[in-house]
């Protein structure tokens, strides 16, 4: 099989490049991107890679393979390669550090704004905050996030406005502490994003939808934000 | 909070639901012509300028104008916060787009009452 890498090393090279690797795979075995990664690491030490948990928990080997934002681990080659040739490159918009290894920062920074965590001035009850099972299922779909940026760096609007537009994984984050049942304050969290970059530079084009290797929706938790904010202000 | 001065309402909700609204009466207005287009095939001039004659008709046709305008002024002003990265020329490009609309939206009252 032929695997094309996308390298770029900072030090040495002064423009990126896509280098080609002949590999021997096992035959009536469908190995994952990411085992075929590992094969090529082995002949090629200088290759770089996130990875950690290898089964798509950990969520540090999101690449583009042969176009399409994904988990290596999870991805079966089968799957990611195209007319018997597997390109990988690094997740698309964000700066690379080298070569499959992106710069999460601006990613970072978006899902920092949106303050994931529960915000109540409620007094601390002396046990804990109890949610009805129905507040409580409100989160599923929301709350399994992993933060791999496949959903982003798969979003034009991203690409354009990283600095501006809290992107679809953000947004979800943000969803998942509007809808839940023990934050209060959900008012200071809609004006946060009532503007119009933060939410609304989402066109709809569900590109997120699409890649999302934990098969969530942020598109219609958007649309969830963009109800509760026409709620509020009409 | 973004802050953002050159959108049509300066507020992200207002210009999302102008949009959806004026997107309405411009699909509105788009099935009427259509509509009435194949219902009256050997259409005449004197049809045709009685139907622009009628007040509703008016209401209608500057309703779509204004719309047209409220529409590719958000439209258009997305497109140039995505693509033109130098400010004065995203600035220039903005300006450039709100005078074409006005001028569009001032000759289309024109038309419509034939001034």
């Amino acid at each position: 099989m032929l695997v094309s890498i996308y390298r770029y090393n900072p030090e040495k090279d002064d423009a990126p490049y896509m280098q080609d690797y002949e590999i021997e795979l096992p035959a009536g075995k469908d190995l994952m991107v990411l085992d075929v990664l590992n094969l090529l690491k082995a002949q090629d030490p200088s290759i770089s890679y996130r990875r950690s948990c290898r089964e798509g928990v950990c969520g540090s080997d999101g690449m583009n393979m042969s176009g399409k934002n994904g988990l290596a681990c999870i991805t079966t080659v089968s799957e990611a390669a195209k007319n018997g040739k597997l390109i990988l490159r690094p997740l698309p918009g964000l700066p690379v550090v080298r070569d499959l290894v992106v710069d999460m920062g601006q990613f970072y920074k978006q899902y920092e704004k949106i303050r994931p965590y529960l915000l109540n001035d409620t007094p601390a009850p002396a046990i804990e905050r109890l949610q009805s099972p129905e507040e409580r299922e409100k989160l599923d779909g929301l709350y399994e996030c992993i933060l791999c940026a496949c959903c982003s760096t798969a979003c034009p609007s991203f690409w354009w406005n990283p600095d501006k537009f809290i992107g679809p994984s953000g947004l979800l984050q943000a969803y998942r502490f509007l809808a839940d049942s023990r934050d209060t304050a959900t008012q200071e969290r809609l004006s946060d994003l009532d503007d119009p970059f933060s939410v609304f530079r989402c066109h709809g084009i569900m590109n997120c939808v699409n890649v999302c290797p934990k098969g969530l929706n942020p598109t219609k938790a958007i649309g969830n934000i963009r109800t509760m904010l026409l709620q509020r202000a009409t | 909070m973004v802050t953002q001065i050159t959108s049509f309402g300066r507020s992200g909700l207002y210009d999302w639901m102008m949009q959806r609204v004026s997107a309405v009466v411009l699909s509105l207005y788009t099935v009427f012509i259509i509509g009435y287009l194949l219902v009256n095939p050997e259409l005449t001039y004197e049809q045709w300028s009685a139907l622009f004659e009628a007040t509703w008709m008016r209401v209608f046709s500057l309703m779509v104008l204004l719309s047209i305008g409220m529409h590719s002024w958000i439209g258009l002003w997305s497109i140039s916060t995505d693509y033109i990265k130098a400010t004065g020329a995203r600035f220039f490009f903005q300006s450039l787009c709100g005078f074409v609309m006005f001028v569009y939206v001032v000759w289309g009252v024109q038309v419509l009452w034939g001034l």
